[in-house]
């Protein structure tokens, strides 16, 4: 029994860790709705700075505690600081963009702060000493517990409460309040969007850089702080109920605890505990633990639809003229272009794959990676355990996807909105972990090698020409589905599902059909890319991976159907130049992304069909 | 008259301590237009509801042209030949016009489930024929995003009509519109439903809508009917003066 | 793919490898091609390229090799196989290297490998530790300079062995490496030692350790000795909730890496005295060879070298003195030099085994200690590999036919 009051214990202080940072989360995406990629971004800068603030508090007036909680609070705020000069700056311009397209831009901040984080404080870890006081431990049943630990786990409580306070005894925390439940009705009654947004984010940054540096009395301030916790706080997020500041403290509690225990009964099971907690809640809750419904999350970012137009003719004669250049690379450039050209290919259908469920489909998912990864597995475990060539492989590629896909989207179709995206992501994650992991069976992250194609495609051209010949193929029958009768369907259920349903359109199936059809072609994506590299490694399945989808698609513009081709070949144009061109290429990417979310808030496609559409007059919707 | 084509008998639906709709009786013949009305809070929307599937009733039955509608889903009663527009209009913003109608036919011809073919030539002529119904033709291309309010009414009647129903029903159809607006939109829907020998139900609250437009008027209050008949018997009626004698006025009901 | 964007990218890396650049007039330099997780693990890979560069240099300031100025040309893979594969081709067609060389991770590294393996290219791996590069994924391409896990697990199994416990607890991160070290050391300790029996084990996440758990969790068994195989910001935050709540006092701790200052030096004042590790105390070797490798070091970039600057520095000696041998830059024969070629580390003296394609390069075991609020090595003594690998038939038999 002391043991369990003990861990019990220990699991309290981790979950007021988490609580901090996945609080400031929550608060910010149900007031703006935001995908705050940068959150993490913001925790660990709380580590660095307190790091640095706390150690100079000290060296002026020696190690005391009263001096450590003013760094950690000077250090809190100065990361809000930013927090609202990023809102102000960069979010501000965008809220007016397609749903998601923020998660963008944050996404390009946390490239930047990566970057401007070595350059500051340099790549060691950076631990903070730690005076005795804070090494201290108090004995409960025979055993001895820090007291630090305490410290943390009554924080979580404390800062739960004043959240209340703020929350139901101020007016800044009554608006909060109202704009997570309904943010059109805070803006009719008058109240400054604006000013609400910044103060969001400066709340919400406040409690990302206060977790960071509470933690760094237990943990050093390190560079890979920020994507560590990113993902473990959506689950927390999601978990809760996005917006419920208590369904966030329960499910920290709930995750730290079975965390706690968890790695005692199963101790290899760490990675994917979290995330099987958040597939079982979301099956059994699809709106967390706490979380209420939301209206539908479309009809809030005011945007409509654009109504969908075959290309112009001009544009079918680029794309043949361009695929024919691509086709006769082999002719006048080297070998090299080769190898890009047959990523490019296998990141078109990638991109285009997810577009299906994000732009007709309305649905956004955040784990695509897995369906790539899993058509490259398919390949490599094919050839790995059956011995099938290349040609077989490339057949499995698209069924193994296809059939986790038609899986996992049994339950994914039944969620929506933000929570449907979590899920998606919580697959992935069970993916990874267990390619990463299992590694009697996938080779772990030593990943399966040999995969190369069979004796007639070993030729770079000859592999080139095949790559185009799926890859463009696949892209082009997915784009043939868009403006088929299943195509209109699928948007018809995105567009109102209750009109959908209300003429007989089966909008579940749809969904599970377009889901199943995304994750064949980016199976087949997986699969190609698998050959084309000669091995098969878990970071295809992984967070950033899944990422890289997104972004593309994004970039390109989702309310276009060229748009996810255009993304492809930007974003990993981009990639691979700045690459290889600078030693901060991090921060470069991560510019180039704000400035392109910026200049082009529908995306390059986006930004070009509206050029055309207003050359040609016609109407826009 | 012939076997009504909606057939209401009894229906209850209690909503924790609310009774919400209480022993509710009513049928729609063909050709007829039947209103539903009452002050709010009074059962409507939850009868209609019950009609169309979204929601089970506790108790009763639903007929149409003699089959129990029990336990089917709305996907499945829109199968059945039933149309329905919504008081809030939901269409395809995505879409035009035309293509808004094509969606409704692609289902109604069961040629949903076909990916190569492009459905934007698919019932052509049978969409532009539904369109021209409702004067609708001249839209046909425009995105239905940027219709005028009044313009997206008689698109969802397009759409309604697509599955040639039995059964058309209508939620509040004139509601946010202009006075003027909603006499020509009901004036249209009745040409409709006569040529066509339609049943229609509708709730409203516009009186001069209703008191104009439909043949027969159905009166509920607290989830009872307190009365039906024609216009010059509901008006008559001292239980309906009783109900709507708060608002002062026969019009008007918000 | 213009032939602006290919001149481009030449410009750039001609520029980027600039400091390690030494244009001797008319004379083709020898280009070796090297990939690396810089901006994912910058505390290991740039004392690394420092230790490279500063070979280089050494090299060119002494004439070269066959008369020709040495060339790195170096790529950041983002910690991901298939980036370096794409960049591995790029060096090979676009930039003409005549040599690969380095990464860190060992799924990096096996990626490369493979590659090297299907274009028939020489590679050698610098850091990555796992032992299928050698051994089960081996290939007539491919060289391990590093001492792999299964020789550090065995250097720590001599010393465990000497110890009293009985009863082990392992914890390690849960991927490959955490799996390869822990499985290596209860084998082999338990050959030495059939009374030990390993009570419980931990496979925190690598980067997510919930550090109080897995201490409690550890403490639950009771045992009398710990193998731990956590490191960087894991080991951190490991070290300082077992220090809090007292689960090193009075037992044996056995730790992979620990001694290496990329992982010693975070722990600072909260080094725990008294573990078994394996690293290197760079402070305290002074032999002429190491002194002068050292003193160069800090002249050249005013810092202390980790143990990256060694294995970076280390890898350019090789490749450097393989060519030499082998009098061309032609892989097929310089991998026959490379076979059984003895050179010179600050360590000593080291040989590419023909065998198996691992070097014999050591490590140091000894115990932690703390000088001056800072982590040390005590009691030290250098290990060489050559003592550490199984019976050439066990490795003949792991490694593939005609590799």
């Amino acid at each position: 029994m002391d043991f369990v009051l003990i861990q019990f214990l220990t699991g309290l202080s981790s979950a007021s860790a988490l609580f901090l940072i996945a609080s400031g989360l929550t608060v910010i995406f149900g007031v703006t709705r935001i995908v705050n990629f940068a959150h993490g971004s913001f925790y660990m800068l709380g580590a660095y700075l307190a790091w640095t603030i706390v150690r100079a508090f000290w060296d002026w007036g020696g190690r005391e505690p009263y001096l450590f909680v003013a760094g950690v609070i000077v250090a809190a705020i100065v990361v809000s600081l930013i927090g609202v000069a990023m809102e102000m700056t960069l979010l501000r311009r965008i809220y007016r963009a397609p749903e998601l397209f923020q998660l963008l831009a944050t996404f390009g901040v946390v490239l930047i702060i990566q970057d401007a984080t070595l350059a500051i404080w340099g790549p060691e870890d950076l631990p903070l000493p730690r005076p005795p006081w804070l090494r201290g431990f108090i004995e409960i049943a025979g055993s001895r517990f820090p007291r630090y630990d305490l410290i943390l786990a009554v924080i979580g409580p404390v800062v739960l409460g004043l959240l209340w306070l703020l929350f139901h005894r101020t007016r800044f925390g009554v608006l909060v309040r109202a704009a997570t439940q309904d943010r059109e009705m805070v803006a009719a009654l008058g109240v400054d969007q604006r000013k609400l947004f910044s103060g969001v984010f400066f709340l919400g940054s406040a409690l990302a850089g206060l977790g960071g540096a509470l933690v760094l009395p237990s943990q050093s301030a390190n560079l890979q702080m920020d994507l560590s916790i990113i993902a473990e706080a959506f689950v927390v997020v999601v978990v809760g109920g996005m917006g419920s500041v208590p369904g966030a403290f329960l499910a920290s509690l709930l995750i730290a605890e079975v965390q706690a225990f968890g790695i005692v009964l199963l101790p290899k099971i760490t990675l994917v505990l979290v995330f099987l907690v958040m597939a079982a809640v979301l099956m059994v809750r699809p709106y967390g633990l706490l979380g209420k419904p939301q209206a539908h999350a479309r009809a809030q970012s005011g945007m409509v639809e654009p109504v969908l137009r075959p290309a112009p003719p001009i544009l079918a004669w680029a794309g043949i003229a361009a695929l024919a250049l691509a086709a006769s690379t082999p002719f006048w450039a080297g070998a090299y272009a080769l190898t890009v050209l047959v990523e490019l290919a296998v990141f078109v259908l990638f991109a285009a794959s997810l577009h299906l469920m994000m732009g007709p489909g309305g649905v956004v998912s955040f784990g695509h990676a897995a369906y790539f990864g899993l058509g490259a597995y398919g390949a490599a475990l094919g050839l790995r355990y059956l011995a099938l060539p290349m040609e077989a492989g490339l057949v499995m590629a698209p069924l193994f996807a296809g059939l986790f896909g038609v899986v996992f989207g049994v339950f994914v179709v039944r969620l929506s909105g933000v929570y449907l995206a979590m899920l998606t992501l919580a697959f992935a994650q069970i993916v990874w972990a267990a390619a990463f992991q299992w590694v009697d069976i996938t080779g772990g992250d030593n990943g399966i090698l040999g995969v190369w194609p069979s004796a007639w495609a070993t030729n770079k051209s000859v592999y080139l020409w095949l790559s185009l010949a799926l890859c463009i193929g696949a892209t082009m029958l997915l784009r043939r589905f868009v403006f088929s009768p299943f195509g209109y369907g699928l948007r018809a259920a995105r567009d109102s599902e209750l009109r959908a349903e209300a003429i007989g359109l089966d909008t579940a199936r749809l969904r599970l059909v377009a889901f199943t059809i995304a994750a064949a072609a980016a199976g087949l994506a997986g699969g190609v890319y698998a050959y084309a590299k000669g091995s098969v490694f878990p970071t295809y399945i992984s967070i950033p991976k899944s990422v890289d989808a997104l972004l593309m698609v994004l970039l390109g513009g989702v309310q276009t159907v060229t748009g996810p081709i255009v993304g492809a070949i930007a974003y990993h144009g981009l990639f691979v130049g700045i690459l290889q061109t600078t030693q901060y290429w991090r921060a470069a990417l991560g510019l180039s992304i704000v400035l392109l979310v910026l200049a082009f808030p529908l995306g390059i496609a986006g930004f070009a069909r509206a050029r055309w559409e207003r050359a040609k007059g016609l109407e826009a919707a | 008259m012939s076997a009504p084509v909606l057939d209401v008998r009894s229906i209850e639906k209690r909503f924790g301590g609310v009774h919400a709709v209480a022993d509710v009786s009513f049928s729609v013949a063909a050709g007829e237009m039947l209103a539903l009305i009452g002050p709010n809070g009074a059962g409507k929307s939850t009868c209609f509801n019950l009609v169309n599937g979204q929601l089970r009733a506790d108790g009763g039955e639903v007929r149409l042209a003699g089959r129990s509608l029990a336990g089917i889903a709305p996907r499945a009663i829109w199968r059945l030949g039933v149309g329905r527009t919504f008081q809030i209009t939901a269409t395809f913003a995505s879409m035009t016009v035309r293509e808004n109608v094509q969606m409704a036919l692609i289902s109604h011809h069961r040629t949903l489930w076909s990916f190569l073919s492009r459905a934007a030539d698919k019932f052509r002529a049978e969409a532009d024929a539904l369109l021209a119904q409702v004067g609708m033709a001249e839209q046909a291309e425009r995105p239905c995003g940027v219709l005028a309010y009044g313009d997206l009414k008689r698109l969802e009647l397009a759409v309604a009509l697509a599955n040639d129903p039995k059964l058309l029903l209508m939620d509040e159809p004139t509601a946010g519109m202009a006075p003027k607006e909603r006499t020509a939109l009901m004036e249209l829907t009745r040409g409709i439903v006569r040529a066509r020998g339609l049943a229609c139900l509708f709730t409203e609250h516009d009186m001069d809508v209703v008191f104009g437009q439909a043949d027969r008027i159905l009166v509920m209050n607290r989830g009872r009917l307190i009365a039906e008949g024609t216009a010059e018997t509901v008006r008559n009626d001292p239980a309906v003066r009783e109900v709507y004698l708060g608002a002062g006025t026969t019009s008007g009901g918000h | 793919m213009s032939m602006t964007r290919r001149t481009i990218l030449a410009a750039s890396a001609a520029t980027l490898a600039a400091p390690a650049l030494v244009r001797a007039q008319g004379t083709q330099p020898i280009r070796i091609g090297e990939i690396n997780s810089y901006t994912t693990l910058p505390a290991f890979t740039v004392p690394y390229r420092n230790g490279w560069q500063l070979r280089v240099e050494q090299i060119n300031a002494a004439g070269g090799i066959l008369g020709r100025p040495l060339e790195v040309v170096w790529r950041d893979d983002a910690g991901r196989p298939q980036d370096a594969v794409r960049l591995a081709g790029e060096l090979l067609d676009n930039e003409r290297v005549d040599i690969l060389g380095g990464t860190f991770f060992s799924h990096v590294g096996l990626a490369v490998a493979d590659f090297a393996l299907q274009r028939k290219r020489l590679f050698v791996a610098s850091e990555p530790l796992t032992d299928a590069i050698v051994w089960d994924k081996g290939n007539r391409y491919t060289f391990r300079l590093r001492p792999s896990t299964y020789m550090q697990a065995a250097m720590l199994v001599e010393e465990a062995a000497k110890l009293p416990a009985k009863r082990w607890v392992t914890v390690s991160p849960n991927y490959e490496y955490g799996q390869s070290a822990v499985k290596w050391f209860k084998q082999l300790l338990m050959a030495k030692r059939p009374d030990v029996e390993f009570v419980a084990e931990q496979w925190p996440a690598l980067g997510r350790i919930d550090a109080g758990a897995t201490v409690q969790a550890l403490a639950q068994a009771r045992p009398e000795a710990i193998y731990n195989v956590t490191f960087g910001p894991d080991l951190t935050n490991f070290v300082r909730q077992g220090n809090t709540r007292g689960l090193f006092e009075r037992r044996s701790v056995v730790s992979l890496l620990t001694g290496e200052p990329e992982y010693l030096d975070p722990l600072a004042d909260e080094t725990p005295e008294g573990w078994v590790v394996t690293g290197y105390p760079w402070e305290q070797i002074n032999t002429p060879e190491h002194t002068a490798f050292r003193d160069a070091y800090r002249a050249r970039f005013n810092d202390y070298p980790r143990l990256g600057t060694v294995v970076g520095y280390d890898m350019i000696t090789a490749i450097a003195e393989a060519i030499r041998k082998a009098g061309t830059t032609d892989n097929e024969k310089v991998i026959e030099a490379l076979r059984g070629l003895p050179f010179n580390s600050p360590f000593g003296p080291v040989v590419f085994r023909a065998l198996d394609h691992q070097a014999t390069l050591g490590a140091y075991v000894g115990k932690t200690a703390l000088r001056n609020n800072r982590g040390v090595m005590v009691d030290w003594r250098y290990a060489d590999g050559a003592n550490y690998l199984p019976s050439d038939d066990e490795v003949r038999r792991m490694r593939p036919q005609g590799a």
